[in-house]
């Protein structure tokens, strides 16, 4: 390899590596924020007031929590498998992060710009459950063990009726690529997906709050039954990265929610005249941070109303319920676009 | 029909909506959090907190080593020793002690003090950092009437027209 080619391979890798950071750093911050925001969501719909203690209205908690979680001790349980014990974690964030890859955040503002983006997400989403059923295995607990097979299962059903409600995105977009996907939907508020494909829509969201396992599906952790499921041995650093991973898989789901059901980073008053020109100088990416805002605040409103399934009725919902719709709504879209029907006359 | 309306109800999510309402509505209306170092919740002139040994104006102690608190202390946490005082001969308490740990805070020992002698204060807030100092002593349950005695005295009228 001559000189020259090692010195722009050299370019290219500095400025992925940059890119890379650009999303992350803000992501775990957008974290650690979100756990604020929950505590203080929750708190207030409960009429309580949440964290105020640490910093003016409580705005250096995530800080303390941080800084307290760091100093405490990882205990690797007696009888455990040690090396699989501390991969887990790693396992399950992993994939959490590397999906941000092909997020668009701009027109062409991706890390990434993949055809198969929609496959990759999917992929990335599936292969963290892995993290989840080692920790629970190689805790040699009975109640990791249990949290990890409630949490295989629920990710294996919701996951096929996640699949589908894309599926029906993709037959409307006529591609994979999410910018390609977003940029599909341009012309205004009611181009948007999210009307045609309302029932995928509503599909979506829910699977969505259980691949993440989050209440009113947090089976896998089920506080009351089996204490924290499938991290209940684990402490510290290696806690707090479930912890991440899963307020990262929050983020991610709201992301992807504005991304292919609202118009990702088109503005809603596309095509309206005065509107449309009053609103012009607002950057895409704002658009796409208050929409994915919008539905970030929605899991925490979810969680602060539902009370947890039982099991067999989260089995049942996914496979009796969802299945079926989002079965019936891709006959229906692909009905509509044989024949040419609203909205895909364009 | 009603099936129907059921079906209809269950896919539009109509039940869940009206949660999720419910639950915004309550994100706007007046928060009901004591913030408690800086604020506290008002109590009653009856509230039965930490005890205290109570004097008479001119410093003599009130308790006259009766032992009715004693006898009818439901846990059996109080233990008393009596004899003659030195100085002048009376009838006093060589030895009063209240273990808190036995103590249920029924406040019986007030109501069958005589004297109004032992009391309950308003003191809730109080704790200890080493073995034995859940016993309080006569001297403590003194002091901690000595410090309280305005407010010990105060709630005892505001209640005496109810007793």
């Amino acid at each position: 390899m001559s000189e020259i080619d090692l010195l722009a391979w050299g370019e290219t890798l500095f400025f992925i590596v940059l890119k890379i950071v650009a999303i992350l750093l803000p992501l775990i911050l957008a974290v650690a924020y979100t756990t604020y925001a929950e505590r203080k969501i929750i708190g207030y719909m409960q009429l309580r007031v949440g964290p105020n203690r640490v910093g003016p209205r409580g705005w250096l908690q995530p800080i303390s929590d941080v800084i307290k979680l760091i100093m405490k001790e990882i205990v690797v349980p007696k009888g455990s498998s040690k090396s699989l014990f501390v991969v887990a974690p790693v396992l399950f964030i992993g994939p959490s992060f590397a999906a941000w890859a092909v997020i668009p955040f701009d027109a062409g503002v991706v890390l990434a710009d993949i055809d198969a983006g929609l496959l990759y997400i999917l992929a990335m989403t599936s292969i963290a459950v892995y993290g989840v059923i080692i920790a629970g295995w190689a805790s040699n607990s009975k109640y990791a063990f249990l949290g990890a097979m409630r949490s295989a299962a629920q990710i294996v059903s919701y996951e096929l009726a996640m699949g589908f409600a894309l599926v029906g995105v993709l037959m409307c977009a006529q591609s994979m690529n999410l910018g390609e996907i977003v940029l599909a939907q341009s012309g205004g508020f009611f181009q948007w997906y999210w009307l045609p494909l309302f029932p995928l829509l509503v599909v979506y969201w829910i699977s969505g709050v259980a691949e993440t396992n989050r209440a009113p599906f947090d089976m896998a952790e089920g506080e009351s039954e089996i204490v924290a499921g499938f991290h209940v041995e684990y402490a510290g650093m290696a806690f707090s990265l479930f912890f991440l991973a899963e307020y990262a898989n929050m983020i991610l789901i709201s992301f992807l929610t504005a991304l292919l059901f609202f118009g990702g980073w088109l503005s809603p008053f596309e095509g309206y005249g005065w509107l449309d020109s009053a609103t012009n100088w607002i950057p895409g990416t704002v658009w796409l941070l208050l929409k994915s805002g919008f539905f970030l605040f929605g899991l925490i409103w979810i969680r602060a109303t539902f009370p947890r399934f039982r099991y067999d009725q989260i089995m049942r919902l996914g496979w009796k319920i969802f299945i079926p719709v989002t079965l019936v709504w891709i006959s229906i879209v692909a009905i509509w676009i044989k024949l040419n029907w609203w909205p895909f006359n364009n | 029909m009603r099936s129907v309306k059921q079906l209809v109800d269950s896919f539009l999510l109509t039940e869940l909506l009206k949660g999720l309402r419910v639950t915004l509505k309550n994100m706007f209306r007046k928060k009901v959090t004591v913030q408690y170092p800086d604020e506290k919740t008002p109590q009653s002139p009856r509230f039965r907190g930490l005890h205290a040994l109570r004097t008479y104006p001119n410093g003599e102690e009130r308790c006259i080593a009766c032992k009715l608190c004693e006898a009818v202390c439901p846990a059996a946490a109080i233990t008393i020793e009596a004899g003659p005082r030195e100085s002048d001969g009376t009838r006093r308490t060589t030895k009063y002690e209240i273990d808190l740990f036995k103590c249920i805070y029924c406040g019986f020992c007030e109501e069958s003090c005589p004297v109004d002698s032992i009391v309950e204060t308003r003191v809730f807030d109080y704790h200890f950092e080493n073995r034995g100092e859940n016993i309080m002593t006569k001297a403590m349950l003194l002091e901690v009437g000595r410090r309280y005695e305005p407010e010990i005295a105060s709630d005892r009228e505001a209640d005496a027209k109810y007793r």
